[in-house]
């Protein structure tokens, strides 16, 4: 019977959520094709039966479990030399993957030893009617096209996809619950790589380019200490603060946080502008990012025909209000 | 003022940097610590930057060169324009005609390999493939500092994805090679996959690392590098021969020296093709890429706000909750 296989991501030892948000999309394709769903898990320690019962509930039909001391933390050809001989041993369709550090590192390994194709960062993933193939879709040159790719005669269909694109199941999944050990052998987890050190930092010191949300600020803001509520904001819903060019040459932040043509251009899920007037430079460098949340007093500013939503106010109440509402919903 | 232990532990990197408040004032800095600094580390200073904050201090590279080090670097050349042209039928973009720079963030690949050129007496090449156009980027390159410039340029290569680009690569990486060490970068802007780079590793098997955000050292058999990923920076040593694809993070692309240009005007681009790499038609170019651009759509960028003034302001804060609502810690894993 034909699969969608899908590969587990670990964050030090736990299973991270992009590996239920891929089982989730998995389970929606196999409605359409009928096909089951296997999950390949490469880890240092047999899990709990907890991340067991976890996998299969997030729609797993079946766990492929392998268990190797050298997969405590990603390392290139031992992933992909275990992961080719099992996917050569089961022939899925379908093979997904989180478009993470490693999982951006071993599907093109692996699609290299499988002579298959690979499409990345994908934002939708489909079924075409009558072949059957996988319709992977992308944004590609800086977001100003959305491209459609097949690979209409190679096994598997490869995609890897950015954690937080889709959704985990809602409900559990009644899965018939089929583990199996899969053995490696010595010579498949060899590696001249030797990971000699390992220092942890906290998620929330991701860089303006890789965050997931940004709360930027601009000269709506109009002190220094009104940067606070943004903090605050950015802590609860662990995001990352931006700013505009105006709050970097006041060096209220640092390079690293400026938005726009000569800062950084970001993709986010959501990019909150608060007291930001919407310059063209920086509008280029944020209107590709998928929701805008636009705030300024000025109901003309240019950076509300770039948002989804705008609100008309001062910024830096607004924001003060969504912290102690949104923080007063964590306290309970 | 006394310098612990632990900070001259980190002198045996490349950068320095020193959050300034911490130091009580610009003569102590300058007096007592930066000689101390310098002394320990018995390498002379390249960079000394002041960003509002923090004294970024960039000594010579420790990157060492008994052995005559094989390097080679990956280039994408990219549109030197933000002009999308698209091929309404292959879907794929269109070359001709547009001025092509090296991808940025090679640039970061082809410094690292310069740096380390300059430590001895290696050998640094650089190959891309790509329409003859492409030969400026490659003239660029060796303006920057390399040795030697390989330009795959066949009708055959063209519309390949990012295996049949690997599979190319890792042809010239053959005839041309064994090199120590293959550098690239982390991804191309125009096409942003990274693929490239670990497709081409995997196919010369051998060991790739990506991320690398600090070379640390590089002796005559091992490259030991950082590797900044979501959780944490790794500290990885392997052996040669090895794949590293940098990130921005890495160093600061230097530009072209007058001299460097004038050589780069004559320097001699060598030309391959699918019949001197030994490439069968069925695995390079379109025919040879696995994957198909089947559709190709421009999205709407220019947005409308839904706008909320006045007393409508509680109701769009509502929205915005509704929005962040699944982010909050305690909604999330």
């Amino acid at each position: 019977m034909s699969e969608i296989w899908v590969i587990a991501e670990k964050r030090g030892s736990k299973i991270h959520s992009s590996t239920f948000e891929l089982l989730g999309k998995a389970r929606e394709l196999s409605e359409k094709n009928g096909f089951a769903v296997s999950l390949a898990l490469l880890i240092e320690e047999r899990p709990s039966e907890e991340v067991f019962d976890e996998l299969f509930a997030g729609g797993a039909d079946r766990v492929v479990l392998s268990v190797h001391e050298g997969f405590r933390r990603f390392d290139f050809q031992p992933y992909i030399r275990v992961l080719e001989k099992m996917i050569k041993e089961y022939s899925p369709e379908i093979v997904l993957a989180p478009a993470t550090s490693s999982g951006r590192s071993y599907m093109p390994g692996l699609a290299a030893l499988l002579d298959t194709g690979l499409t990345a960062d994908c934002t939708g993933l489909d079924i075409e009617e009558g072949t059957g193939n996988l319709l992977q879709t992308r944004p590609a040159i800086g977001g100003n096209i959305i491209a459609t790719i097949k690979t209409p005669s190679h096994r598997p269909q490869m995609a890897t996809v950015r954690p937080k694109t889709f959704s985990p199941l809602k409900e559990k999944y009644d899965s018939k619950r089929e583990l199996v050990q899969f053995e490696v052998e010595p010579e498949l987890v060899k590696t001249s790589a030797q990971l000699i050190e390992f220092v942890p930092i906290g998620e929330g010191k991701k860089g303006v380019q890789d965050a997931e949300i940004i709360v930027a600020g601009g000269m709506g803001l109009r002190r220094i200490e009104n940067m606070l509520p943004v903090y605050r904001l950015c802590k609860l819903i662990n995001g990352t603060v931006g700013a505009s060019r105006k709050i970097v040459d006041s060096k209220w932040l640092g390079h690293e946080a400026q938005v726009g043509l000569s800062g950084h251009t970001v993709k986010p899920k959501i990019y909150i502008a608060a007291g930001i007037s919407g310059a063209v430079q920086h509008i280029a460098g944020m209107q590709t990012s998928e929701f805008i949340v636009a705030i300024n007093r000025d109901r003309n500013a240019a950076i509300f025909n770039f948002a989804d939503i705008g609100l008309v106010g001062d910024a830096t109440e607004i924001l003060d209000e969504l912290v102690e509402s949104l923080g007063a919903e964590v306290e309970k | 003022m006394i310098i612990s232990d632990q900070f001259y532990h980190k002198v045996s990197i490349d950068i320095i940097i020193i959050v300034y408040s911490l130091i009580d004032s610009s003569r102590v800095f300058e007096e007592y610590l930066l000689p101390e600094i310098i002394g320990f580390a018995r390498r002379p200073l390249t960079a000394l930057k002041w960003d509002g904050t923090c004294i970024k201090i960039e000594l010579e590279s420790n990157l060492k060169g008994e052995v005559n080090l094989r390097i080679l670097v990956l280039l994408k050349q990219v549109p030197d324009t933000d002009e999308v042209k698209l091929d309404p039928e292959k879907g794929t973009m269109i070359r001709e005609g547009v001025g092509t720079v090296i991808n940025p963030l090679d640039l970061h690949a082809l410094e690292s390999a310069i740096r380390l050129r300059e430590t001895g007496n290696h050998s640094l090449c650089v190959v891309s493939m790509g329409p003859p156009v492409a030969e400026d980027a490659l003239r660029e390159a060796i303006a920057m500092g390399a040795d030697r410039a390989l330009l795959l340029t066949d009708r055959k290569f063209a519309g390949a994805d990012t295996w049949a680009t690997a599979r190319a690569l890792a042809a010239v990486a053959n005839r041309e090679g064994p090199f120590d060490i293959i550098m690239a970068g982390e991804k191309a802007t125009d096409g942003e996959t990274g693929q490239v780079g670990p497709e081409t590793g995997a196919m010369l098997d051998i060991p790739v690392i990506t991320y690398v955000s600090r070379i640390i050292e590089i002796n005559d058999s091992s490259a030991t590098v950082e590797r900044e990923v979501e959780d944490g920076r790794e500290l990885w040593r392997v052996p040669f021969p090895v794949l590293l694809s940098v990130t921005k993070n890495v160093n600061e692309p230097r530009l072209p020296t007058l001299a460097g240009k004038k050589k780069a005007r004559t320097a001699q681009i060598e030309r391959m093709g699918s019949t001197e790499l030994e490439l069968k038609e069925s695995e390079i170019g379109l025919l040879g890429s696995p994957t198909r651009v089947v559709r190709i759509s421009m999205p709407k960028i220019s947005r409308k706000a839904t706008l909320y003034e006045g007393s409508e302001v509680k109701e769009g804060i509502k929205e915005v909750k509704r929005l962040l609502r699944p982010y909050l810690e305690v909604n999330h894993e």
